[in-house]
């Protein structure tokens, strides 16, 4: 969601870079683009002037005009202060102490309440082992409760029978009853979508809050919500304690301002984003991570414990073994591409990564996306299985077969050959040797090799193994982990290209 | 109704408009609009949402007003309040075109699309009460086949306004429960169909492609089927609207927009910056949860509630 704010606030920066020199008035012309950049965004406006207010008095200070790199030091700067107003460390729910907890989840019309009610349930039941209830409140929308009652279903967790005729209020506590008497953890109450200029309604949520005491009290909001999210944390937390935000539609191409405003208005923490139609599409939020997305640093932690939870050990362990001797198949090379696949296809990997932004548009300008693996896949599942397992195997007329029979075209098949060939030498190599380099040219291979040199430079230069250590010299201590992420990285190579991931974090 | 409507629209905007209002306040006793004022103006319009791009333009044609002053030699305050109005008015002036008065065959498809949560389902509802009241006969097509309960609350809502609604089983294909419902409005000399499709996030790919084919399937009954390809937005959405009228308009051509959510605190003040960059019209706006609460875009009610005067 962060992809237009990092373009902009990129060029801005690239103009701070370039130059050995910064005066006052260089940081003033930067810091209004900065401003013109956040607008658009959606960022408040209130939270736009406090966050230029405050690089600005750091920005302008000696050490920094004066030090050899200002327009890193900006950089940092700007950093630092994002992660300041996204908050600095990202938080659990609190929901450990004497069942049942209960979670209240209010916000405006349509803003995602009854489906992150659903998909929190489903969290709460698979991730944290709870025993979980849902009940709707929600008395006002056709099929509200429907709908609530059939995300329980599909998350496999009970939810509250409804009787006609029942108040929010009566509902709340009957809810409370059930769970007590049915052991259950954490109760969810799902309430009705309200405008805060509603005072009848907005009373209504203060007399549940009230009568349900909840542990977390959080806001759903839409991530595309524009100067109005202001108003709307506002309202709410006047009335009640909020403890947190649900940031949903985070998966959109809005640029995340509102996730800046919200932290910043309510004091909460965004505790989760949405980030699709499913029932798992519902992730942690890290502050410091996001912030690196919106500078385009990438966010390798994420993708490395999406690579933990993706890839099962054994397998890793195995493809590890194969890759020291050398013998990566065809076999080998469809196990990868459903490991990429289940990892969120390539758009989702690129988006962890550092300073993939342009190649992501590079990519989409050369049409390699994520149905040109799927490609690869058909052709390698037209393949026989000795085929598979020698390539060699492949002459003209079988290539021809091949390509018929995977509605390919023989260049295709050639192409996805001489892939594999490309990556069978390296990963010999990096079976021995490990690192970042090797990263590097698996990377390029993956773009389809010399097929397409504008991307395998592209990748050259943002992964460069000197980039990395120069990047993270530039972070100063700000960002411990990408120092040894990096590390780990290497040593892993890309997710389900083999390597050994670290156990699993979760 | 119009009354009605600027009252409604009037007290969600009463926010936003007293600010501009306090912003204009703090001219008092001065013969030249300054720096300040215009700065204070511009902010209260990126407040309501205008964008950066458009609140700027707004501003800078007030700076370029020359302004009578009055008695005590001081510039009257309406006098700029009305001069915002009339210059957010101009830009949206053209887009003004009532959603009702281009039902031209028979039957007339309209079909409904948007992002997630935007409220297509709701107005879907609104309209076809709109067209009973006409005595008209509606139809509803519920082709989101994908949210849980989206037909159950479609149906609901059939009810209330006496409409008929087809509907295909969960995870269906959405085209063909719109070609159903055009088929049977043919069959049975239905007036209006309304296809209401499911919500979509406009950088999802496949997603729009089915909204895609949705159209090309149901204008195998007609070719000038959907007649009326309408986006419904979120009032309360920030700068992505662009993002999202855009997305809309490149994969189905939308022949028009309307604006929900009104009767909140949100200004819907992206529109103007619409208004100025797509020539999209403009059909109504919600202001509340009732059946009766969608109602027809005014440029000029729109305007004066944005600049804050009665």
């Amino acid at each position: 969601m962060f992809e237009n704010l990092t373009d902009k606030l990129g060029n801005v920066f690239k103009g701070l870079t370039k130059r050995g020199a910064l005066s006052e008035n260089d940081v003033e012309k930067a810091l209004q683009e900065v401003r013109t950049a956040l607008l658009e965004a959606d960022v408040a406006l209130s939270v736009v002037r406090e966050f230029i207010d405050k690089v600005k008095v750091r920005a302008v200070g000696e050490e920094v005009l004066r030090s050899v790199t200002p327009g890193q030091q900006v950089i940092k700067i700007v950093n630092d202060v994002l992660i300041e107003v996204l908050g600095s460390v990202g938080s659990e729910l609190l929901i450990d102490h004497a069942p049942p907890a209960v979670i209240l989840l209010v916000g405006l019309q349509g803003s995602g309440k009854t489906t992150t009610a659903g998909k929190l349930a489903f969290h709460l039941k698979s991730k944290k082992r709870k025993k979980v209830m849902l009940a709707s409140l929600d008395i006002y929308r056709p099929a509200a409760r429907e709908q609530l009652r059939i995300l329980g279903e599909q998350a496999d967790v009970l939810v509250l029978p409804e009787i006609d005729g029942e108040s929010p209020e009566k509902i709340a506590k009957r809810a409370m009853a059930a769970s007590k008497v049915q052991a259950i953890d954490v109760l969810i109450l799902d309430t009705a979508g309200r405008t805060t200029l509603d005072t009848a309604m907005m009373s209504e949520a203060k007399e549940v809050f009230k009568l349900s005491n909840p542990s977390e009290t959080l806001l759903v909001a839409d991530a595309m919500t524009g100067q109005d999210a202001v108003q709307t944390a506002k309202a709410f937390s006047e009335l009640i304690k909020i403890s947190g935000v649900i940031l949903t539609r985070s998966d959109g191409d809005a640029r995340g301002g509102a996730a800046l405003s919200m932290r910043s208005v309510t004091g909460c923490p965004i505790k989760f984003v949405g980030v699709s139609e499913k029932l798992d599409g519902l992730e942690p939020f890290h502050p410091d991570r996001a912030a690196g997305r919106i500078l385009d640093m990438g966010d390798v932690v994420s993708l490395v414990e999406k690579a933990a939870e993706t890839i099962a050990e054994e397998d890793a362990a195995q493809m590890m073994k194969r890759m020291s001797e050398g013998s990566f198949d065809m076999n080998d090379m469809l196990k990868q591409i459903g490991q990429l696949k289940k990892m969120g296809g390539l758009g989702g990997i690129m988006s962890m990564l550092p300073g993939i932004g342009k190649l992501q548009k590079q990519m989409a300008a050369n049409n390699f996306n994520d149905k040109a693996i799927s490609k690869q896949e058909a052709i390698i599942y037209s393949m026989t299985k000795k085929e598979r397992v020698n390539v060699s195997l492949l002459n003209a007329s079988r290539r021809k077969r091949i390509a018929s029979g995977s509605g390919t075209a023989v260049s295709d098949v050639n192409r996805l050959v001489k892939q594999q060939q490309d990556m069978a030498r390296m990963m010999k190599k990096m079976g021995k040797m490990g690192g970042l380099g090797g990263l590097k040219n698996m990377m390029s291979s993956l773009g389809g090799g010399n097929s397409n040199p504008e991307l395998g430079n592209g990748q050259n230069s943002v992964m460069d193994a000197n980039k990395m250590a120069e990047l993270q010299k530039m972070m100063g201590g700000n960002m411990p982990n990408l120092g040894n992420m990096a590390n780990r990285f290497g040593g892993m190579g890309l997710p389900g290209l083999g390597g050994k991931p670290s156990k699993k974090r979760r | 109704m119009a009354l009605n409507w600027f009252k409604k629209l009037k007290s969600g905007l009463s926010k936003s408009a007293s600010k501009v209002e306090g912003a204009i306040a703090s001219l008092t006793g001065k013969k030249t609009i300054d720096k300040e004022t215009l700065d204070d103006i511009e902010d209260q319009l990126i407040l309501a949402d205008l964008g950066v791009e458009s609140a700027s333009i707004i501003t800078k044609k007030i700076k370029d007003q020359k302004f009578e002053l009055n008695k005590n030699k001081e510039i009257e305050k309406t006098q700029i309040a009305k001069t915002l109005a009339e210059e957010i008015e101009k830009i949206l002036l053209p887009r003004e075109e009532n959603l009702y008065e281009k039902v031209k065959s028979k039957p007339h498809v309209l079909l409904l699309a948007g992002v997630n949560g935007s409220g297509k389902t709701t107005t879907a509802a609104k309209i076809a009460e709109k067209f009973r009241l006409e005595k008209k006969s509606v139809v509803l097509a519920a082709s989101d086949t994908f949210r849980a309960a989206a037909v159950e609350q479609l149906k609901t809502w059939g009810k209330r306004v006496g409409a008929q609604v087809v509907s295909g089983e969960e995870g269906g294909d959405a085209a063909a429960v719109a070609f159903r419902a055009f088929e049977l409005a043919k069959k049975d000399d239905i007036d209006i169909v309304i296809i209401d499709t499911a919500g979509r996030l406009q950088n999802k790919k496949d997603l729009m492609e089915e909204l895609t084919k949705t159209c090309r399937v149901v204008s195998k009954l007609d070719q000038d089927a959907p007649h009326q390809k309408v986006v419904i937005l979120d009032g309360t959405v920030g700068q992505n609207a662009h993002s999202q009228l855009k997305s809309f308009d490149e994969s189905i051509g939308l022949t028009g927009m309307i604006i929900t959510k009104l009767d909140g605190s949100a200004k819907g003040g992206v529109v103007v910056s619409l208004a100025e960059k797509y020539k999209i019209p403009i059909h109504a706006v919600g202001v509340g949860e009732g059946l009766d609460d969608l109602q027809i875009f005014e440029a000029s009610s729109f305007s004066k509630a944005l600049a804050g005067l009665d």
